[in-house]
C-alpha cells in the first residue's frame, strides 16, 4: 500500500443475500487524484462510495481511509473520521428545515460540538467561512433561503459547499450532476475541478455523464483567470490523477485512464463511452 | 409461525437497541442541549392548550358522572375524593399521554421519517454526527421532563373542572369540603404512580416516535405508515404499561 494515501480498499466485499454489492474491490486514491466512477444502476456505484466512510459495513476486506482501518471501528468511533471527510449525496441530502447558511455551517459547527462536548458554537469566524464557501460555489446570496427556495441546481452546489466548507482532503461525490441540464451539470463538474485543484483534495465521483470524467481528466482550474482551460501536453502528469473505473456487477471491470477507456474493447465498457445525454 | 415470530422479534429487540443508545447517549458526550430546550418548547409548551382543555372537561366530566351516581347513595360530599383519585392516578397521566401520543409521536415519527427518506439521516451521519445522540436523544430527555409536567397541569385543571361543575353548577358539595377531601385523599402512593407514569410514557412515545422515524422507508407513503405506526404502537403500550404499573401500586 502506497504511503500517506488517502484512502485505501483491499479486497472488499459485501453480498445482500444472493447479490454481490461489491465484490473484491480494490482501490488506491492519493491527495489530488480523482476516481471517476461508471456503472449501470445498481452495480454498486453508491454503496462503494457510502462504504468508504462506513455508511454501510461491508462483509469482507479492508479499507483504509487516512490510515485508519475503518472496517474493524464501530459506529460511534466513526463520526470523527467521517468529519474529515466530505460527501454530496445524490438530491444533495441537505436539512430542509435549516438554511442555506445553517446547511454550509453544520460540519464546522459539528466539529466544535465533537471537540467541546457541547451543541454551542462560538460563531467567531464561522459565518466569514460559510460566507467564503458559498462564495465559491457562487451562492452568497442564498445564505438566508431554505433549501426548498431555491433550484435543483443550486441545492447540488449547496451540497458541494457544505461538503467542502471543512476543507476536507477527500471528497465524495454520489452523481453530483444526475437529473440535471447540461449547463448546470456543467457548471458543477467546473466546481468540483476547481475544489480538486485549489485545494489539493481526493475525489470520488460517481457519475452516468462521460462528459463528467473527460471533464475532470481534461481540464485542470487557472488561477489567474479563474476558469478551466484543457491540460494540452500530453506529460503533464495531471493527465492521470483522474482515472477511471467501471463497475458491473460490485466488482470492478475496468481501472484505467481516460485513452485507456476510450480504447478499450469491452463492450460493456464502451457502452459508457457512447453513453450520451 | 416462525416467520410471525420473527416479524415481532426482530423489530422489537431493534427497538430496545435503539432505546439502549439512547440511554447510553444520556451520559456521552457531545450533548445537544439547544436541541432539548426546543424539544422541550415544541413538546411541552406546545401542547399546553390541548392539555389544559382536556384536563378542564375530563375533571368536568368526572364530576358530572360522579355526582349522580354518588347521590343514590348519599355520598356526594365524596365528590373531592373521587375526583382527586382518578384524575391523580389515571386520567390525568394515560390521557394527557394519549394527547402527547397523537401530537408528538406522529410529529416525530414524520419528522425523522421525512428525513430518513430524504437521505438527511445518512447525510448527518456522513457529517460525522450520531443521529441518536442528535435526534433521539434530546427528544427522550424533552418528552420524559415535559409529560409529567404537563400531567401535573392536567391534574390541576382538572381539578378545577370538576370543582366548578360540583359547587358553583351543581351545588352538590361545599366549596371547602370539596378542596379538603380532594386533597385529604391523596397520598404518597398516589403522587407517585401520578408522576411515574408520565415519566416512561414519556420516554416511551419519544422512543416509539423516534424509532418508527428511523425505520421509515418507501417514500412519503412510508412516512405516513410510520406516524400511524407509531400512534398505534404507542398508545397501546400506554394502557399496557399503566396496567403493570398500576399492578405494582395495588399490591405497595
Amino acid at each position: 500500500m502506497p504511503e500517506g494515501s488517502i484512502l485505501d480498499f483491499c479486497n472488499v466485499s459485501l453480498q445482500y443475500e444472493d447479490v454481490w454489492a461489491l465484490k473484491d474491490v480494490c482501490l488506491t486514491l492519493n491527495p489530488g487524484e480523482t476516481r471517476i466512477i461508471f456503472g449501470e444502476a445498481g452495480s454498486g456505484k453508491t454503496t462503494l462510495l457510502k462504504a468508504v466512510i462506513g455508511l454501510i459495513p461491508v462483509d469482507k476486506g479492508q479499507i483504509k481511509v487516512f490510515g485508519e482501518d475503518i472496517t474493524a471501528m464501530k459506529e460511534t468511533e466513526l463520526f470523527g473520521l467521517r468529519s474529515r471527510a466530505g460527501i454530496v449525496f445524490q438530491e444533495g441530502g441537505l436539512f430542509d428545515s435549516l438554511t442555506v447558511g445553517e446547511n454550509v455551517e453544520y460540519p464546522l459547527v459539528n466539529r466544535q460540538t465533537v471537540e467541546h462536548g457541547n451543541g454551542t458554537q462560538d460563531g467567531g469566524n464561522v459565518e466569514g467561512r460559510v460566507r467564503d464557501t458559498l462564495r465559491f460555489v457562487e451562492l452568497e446570496h442564498t445564505y438566508d433561503k431554505f433549501p426548498s427556495e431555491i433550484s435543483g441546481g443550486m441545492r447540488r452546489r449547496v451540497g458541494i459547499a457544505r461538503a467542502i466548507v471543512t476543507e476536507p482532503p477527500l471528497v465524495l461525490y454520489d452523481s453530483p450532476t444526475a437529473g440535471l441540464d447540461p449547463i448546470t451539470a456543467n457548471t458543477i463538474m467546473a466546481l468540483i475541478a476547481k475544489e480538486r485543484d485549489v485545494r489539493n483534495s481526493a475525489s470520488l465521483i460517481v457519475t452516468h455523464r462521460y462528459q463528467d470524467g473527460e471533464l475532470m481528466a481534461g481540464f485542470r482550474y487557472d488561477r489567474e483567470h479563474e476558469e478551466l482551460v484543457p491540460v494540452t501536453d500530453e506529460r503533464d502528469p495531471r493527465r492521470n490523477r483522474t482515472k477511471f473505473i467501471v463497475m458491473k456487477e460490485g466488482g470492478i471491470v475496468f481501472f484505467g485512464t481516460h485513452e485507456e477507456l476510450e480504447t478499450s474493447n469491452d463492450p460493456y465498457v464502451r457502452h459508457f463511452i457512447k453513453h450520451e445525454e | 409461525m416462525l416467520r410471525f415470530l420473527n416479524a415481532w422479534i426482530g423489530p422489537f429487540q431493534e427497538f430496545l437497541l435503539l432505546a439502549g443508545r439512547a440511554f447510553k447517549n444520556l451520559f456521552r458526550s457531545p450533548h445537544y442541549y439547544d436541541d432539548v430546550f426546543i424539544q422541550m418548547d415544541i413538546i411541552g409548551v406546545g401542547s399546553l392548550v390541548i392539555v389544559l382543555l382536556t384536563g378542564f372537561f375530563s375533571g368536568a366530566i368526572i364530576a358530572l358522572q360522579m355526582a349522580r351516581a354518588l347521590n343514590t347513595y348519599g355520598a356526594s360530599s365524596q365528590t373531592g375524593t373521587i375526583v382527586s383519585l382518578t384524575l391523580v392516578r389515571e386520567l390525568g397521566p394515560v390521557l394527557t399521554a394519549l394527547l402527547v401520543a397523537g401530537r408528538n409521536a406522529s410529529g416525530i415519527a414524520s419528522e425523522l421519517g421525512s428525513m430518513k427518506v430524504t437521505e438527511q439521516i445518512d447525510a448527518m451521519r456522513a457529517l460525522g454526527t450520531d443521529p441518536i445522540q442528535k435526534l433521539v436523544t434530546p427528544r427522550l430527555t424533552a418528552t420524559a421532563i415535559m409529560l409529567p409536567a404537563l400531567t401535573v397541569v392536567a391534574d390541576a385543571i382538572g381539578s378545577v373542572g370538576a370543582y366548578l361543575v360540583s359547587v358553583p353548577l351543581l351545588h352538590i358539595v361545599a366549596s371547602s369540603q370539596y378542596w379538603s377531601t380532594f386533597w385529604r385523599a391523596l397520598v404518597l402512593n398516589d403522587l407517585a404512580q401520578g408522576l411515574i407514569k408520565p415519566f416512561l410514557f414519556g420516554m416511551i412515545i419519544s422512543l416509539v416516535g423516534c424509532f418508527y422515524g428511523l425505520q421509515t422507508t418507501g417514500g412519503t407513503q412510508g412516512v405516513g405508515r410510520a406516524t400511524t405506526q407509531a400512534v398505534v404502537t404507542a398508545s397501546i403500550w400506554i394502557f399496557v404499561v399503566t396496567f403493570f404499573i398500576d399492578k405494582i401500586f395495588v399490591n405497595l
